[in-house]
């Protein structure tokens, strides 16, 4: 329970901090981007302060500690290949960024204001990770769990 | 369409979205990646779904509960529904292949200086780029 609330709340903060941050504004994203017409900025402010901010905190909790306070082990990635497949998959999630102007990280944040357009984003968004999931299981073993 | 310049909003919401990936790395020690955290609640669950649920659930009425205390986020969204919703279908493919995204690769694995992090982002950042590019500039939409 403690843990669940725990979850909520960081939750919050990214939400917060996504939406008053401006990556949840596709106008704005869209403009950071493009930088040969009505260039903004800001988004560079986000990603500076987030990766900052990130990178000493991590740097401080696995100083810190041996293990996470509500689980046994720290989960982080173990692949390490730079491969087709990463490179492919990142290449076409920009295509979409660039389409939509809406990332994940964006777009869930702005469900709770943005209205129909975020909605149907987020409803392809899901099919497409579906789809890609069932391809994917048909041609390999299952993808392993993030 | 122009949008205001806002360096400090952007860097206080930049610093909330690290303080969030920091307390998730020392509290559940998982990646604050939006792809990872969602993928998990998309059947096939994933044995750990409960906390994705009320992860996803604060960062959805967070900014619901700073608009109703007065606060204001500037939202506009100068793209068509088809265009949308085509964008929606590729970045989840996309995002599915390349194992995460903005949140996961862009700020946590940079922050841990994963390899293959900073070549998903960098590779990202470039797509989306030129595909803005083309879209407004090319094909002038």
């Amino acid at each position: 329970m403690q843990k669940l609330l725990f979850s909520g709340l960081t939750g919050a903060i990214f939400g917060l901090g996504i939406a008053i941050s401006g990556m949840a504004n596709p106008a704005k994203v869209l403009n950071f981007f493009d930088v040969a017409g009505s260039w903004d900025p800001s988004l560079i402010f986000v990603m500076g302060g987030a990766l900052i901010t990130t990178a000493i905190g991590y740097r401080l909790v696995f100083g810190a500690r041996a293990r996470p306070v509500f689980d046994t082990e720290f989960h982080l990635p173990v692949n390490k290949t730079i491969d087709a497949r990463l490179l492919t998959g990142s290449a076409a999630f920009g295509v979409g960024w660039g389409i939509a102007g809406f990332c994940p990280g964006g777009a869930i944040p702005a469900l709770g204001f943005g209205g129909i357009e975020v909605i149907a984003f987020m409803g392809a968004m899901v099919i497409g990770i579906v789809l890609a999931r069932a391809v994917d299981g048909l041609r390999h073993k299952p993808a392993k769990a993030f | 369409m122009e949008t205001d310049f806002t360096p400090w909003m952007s860097l206080g919401g930049g610093v909330l979205i690290g303080l969030s990936a920091i307390l998730l790395m020392a509290l559940n020690g998982r990646i604050a990646g939006m792809t990872g955290i969602l993928t998990g609640i998309i059947p096939p669950f994933s044995t750990d779904w409960a906390w994705r649920i009320a992860f996803l659930a604060g960062a959805v009425i967070a900014p619901v509960i700073f608009l109703r205390s007065g606060g204001t986020i500037p939202y506009a969204v100068p793209v068509s529904l088809p265009l949308l919703a085509l964008g929606g279908l590729i970045v989840g493919a996309g995002v599915y292949y390349g194992a995460g995204c903005t949140s996961g690769h862009g700020v946590c694995g940079m922050a841990r200086l994963s390899p293959r992090s900073i070549a998903a982002t960098v590779t990202f950042m470039i797509a989306t780029g030129v595909t803005v590019y083309v879209v407004r500039h090319i094909a002038g939409a």
